[in-house]
């Protein structure tokens, strides 16, 4: 028994119930961005109040918002169930490996299911936008990189969330994180169209979705203005860094007394 | 033979619940975390006492109940034992390791039945059991056949492929035990494994305990069911405010009861004063007051109780209730502890 062998089991667990779980995952993750694409990457152009290139701008971010909301609750809303009522992961912190694993298997599964929704958004979106301009696909495996350290600050971020709070608040939760992390995060508009507003181009760098969208920004759409790739990537990087620190953590406190 | 679990010194004790509030949000409002005695035991400025010094020794192959009322430490010495709980001091060897030092090597070689069944309710009944075979690094084909076999055992093979909430209360608990065998543990916990269930699904379950007992399995269950650890347990440790109070088989204990039946007279005030008529009553050996509850040993069985209602009577109390107790497991523990057990 090698904790490799362990871990591989772990994984094919959250396979398994993903499979079963995948219409209602697909739903989860990618309605809201595509909801977004339709209107402001198809009708609002189409009825001339935003230019045509904003869908450039827009792409990345939206590819970003996918993977953001997809590894966050991926990794964040069953394990709040679980510390909170059910102890349904009990069976896992049985297992004979040490309990930080079960935490991290926790967060490579979220990412996994992350860049998934990313793989799903990417061609949705470029189907109801049309052509986009500037759009760069010979990055394609750039891009992939990007999503998968994008995913893994947020699944960090999930694991953050799910040992911190308790299940009554996670409707506040949503309100009062991730809704403005979602709007601030510069998924919507390029980082340096904040030069115009200088208060916010610095307030929104604590935000990790900033560097998500700016990097995929440098990826898949790499003419247009971008903040420097390496330091969006090292900044997720970082952040990836301090999430599952402190995500290690609460883990440990909330399975150990 | 060789001690399947030994323990020397244990001592637990939770930070006080106004400090792990200042810890962070998790300790608010996150429904109860059952390794947490709900019945505190002592606070000290430092926190809850759960687990004040217990020693305890249990041989390989043994059938060993932990009895005790609620909050007693019953559950935190098994969450210590497996793993779950960190001690404050003392040492706990479980199968020949430390649980401090090789908690994952003694995840390897226990089973856990937990107070409530916790399946992972996204899979089904089978994949429950593979699924935490490949947790203990049980090839998937053996897995199958392994689980295949123990719910026909267990007799819940109908329910195989359902999802586990189409399970009853009993069949789950049952499902909790073929989970904790999966992986052939040398110890097995469970944590009182038959509240909740009703008088068959009970008796059923006792027959299974008795069962893998048969097989050589070392057992450890905790209870505060009387009639379970007398009718299952070779040995039984009576528990209560985190102190082991006595530690032997039923019989031994139950012989060294207070002589006598046991006569709990409550009255409709404070008792001190009826303890001197009381002992003077003929067949009573002995006397104690426990608030309003007057407690006589009486070696004629009910007999006494009419000059104990004259006793009490005769200090200006009116009695409002009796009730007799056989010598058993459950009037030692009375005499222990002037408390019932649960």
């Amino acid at each position: 028994m090698s904790p490799a062998s362990v871990f591989w089991a772990l994984l094919r667990r959250d396979a398994r119930v993903a499979r079963r779980e995948l219409p209602s995952f697909l739903v989860r993750t990618i309605m809201q961005p595509v909801l977004f694409i339709i209107v402001f990457g198809y009708l609002l152009p189409r009825m001339g109040f935003v230019q045509a290139g904003y869908t450039s701008a827009l792409l990345p971010g939206i590819i970003a918002v996918s993977l953001t909301l997809s590894s966050v609750q991926s990794v964040a809303l069953p394990m709040v169930q679980d510390f909170g009522f059910t102890r349904e992961i009990e069976d896992r912190l049985l297992a004979p490996i040490p309990i930080r694993l079960v935490a991290i298997e926790k967060v490579v599964s979220g990412a996994l299911q992350g860049v998934l929704a990313a793989c799903v958004v990417l061609p949705i979106a470029r189907l109801i936008m049309g052509p986009i301009a500037g759009l760069h696909l010979p990055n394609a495996a750039l891009a992939l990189g990007v999503t998968l350290l994008g995913s893994t600050v947020f699944a960090s971020l999930g694991l953050v969330i799910g040992t911190a709070i308790s299940a009554t608040q996670i409707g506040l939760m949503f309100s009062i994180i991730v809704a403005p992390m979602l709007m601030f995060g510069c998924a919507y508009y390029p980082w340096r169209g904040l030069d115009a507003v200088p208060a916010f181009k610095y307030g929104v760098l604590i935000n990790p979705l900033v560097y998500v969208a700016e990097a995929m920004r440098g990826a898949l759409t790499p003419s247009l203005p971008h903040m420097p790739l390496w330091v969006a990537c090292a900044a997720m990087v970082a952040m990836s860094a301090l999430f599952l620190a402190i995500g290690l953590r609460g883990f440990v406190r909330r399975s150990m007394s | 033979m060789s001690d399947a679990i030994f323990t020397e010194n244990l001592r637990k004790v939770y930070a006080a619940p106004s400090m792990r509030r200042f810890r962070g949000l998790s300790s608010r409002g996150s429904g109860p975390p059952p390794i947490v005695p709900f019945a505190p035991v002592r606070t000290t400025d430092k926190g809850v006492v759960a687990l004040d010094t217990l020693d305890l020794r249990v041989r390989e192959g043994e059938f060993f109940g932990l009895l005790g009322p609620n909050g007693a430490g019953k559950t935190t010495t098994i969450g210590i034992l497996t793993t779950r709980v960190t001690p404050t001091s003392g040492r706990a060897m479980v199968a020949g390791l430390d649980v401090t030092a090789a908690p994952d090597r003694v995840r390897q070689r226990i089973g856990v039945v937990p107070q409530r069944p916790n399946p992972d309710r996204s899979l089904s009944t089978l994949e429950n059991l593979v699924f935490h075979a490949a947790y203990f690094g049980i090839p998937l084909d053996r897995a199958e056949q392994h689980a295949v076999d123990l719910l026909k055992r267990l007799d819940i093979t109908d329910k195989a492929d359902a999802r586990v909430d189409a399970l009853s209360g009993g069949q789950q608990q049952r499902l909790m035990i073929a989970r904790a065998l999966i992986h052939e543990p040398q110890v097995i916990f469970l944590d009182e494994p038959t509240v909740g269930l009703d008088p068959q699904a009970r008796h059923d379950l006792w027959e299974i305990l008795r069962d893998l007992h048969a097989h050589g399995r070392t057992i450890v269950m905790t209870t505060h069911y009387m009639e379970e650890a007398d009718q299952l347990c070779e040995r039984i440790a009576i528990v209560d405010r985190g102190r082991l109070l006595a530690c032997d088989t039923p019989e031994r204990l139950k012989a060294s009861a207070p002589g006598g039946t046991l006569v709990e007279v409550t009255l409709d005030g404070e008792a001190e004063a009826a303890v001197t008529p009381a002992l003077a009553v003929a067949g009573v050996t002995r006397a104690e007051a426990h608030g309003t509850g007057l407690h006589a040993y009486s070696e004629r069985g009910g007999e006494a109780i009419p000059a104990l209602i004259t006793a009490a009577q005769s200090v200006g109390r009116v009695v409002t209730n009796i009730h007799l107790t056989r010598p058993s497991l459950e009037s030692l523990f009375i005499s222990m502890t002037g408390r019932k057990l649960d």
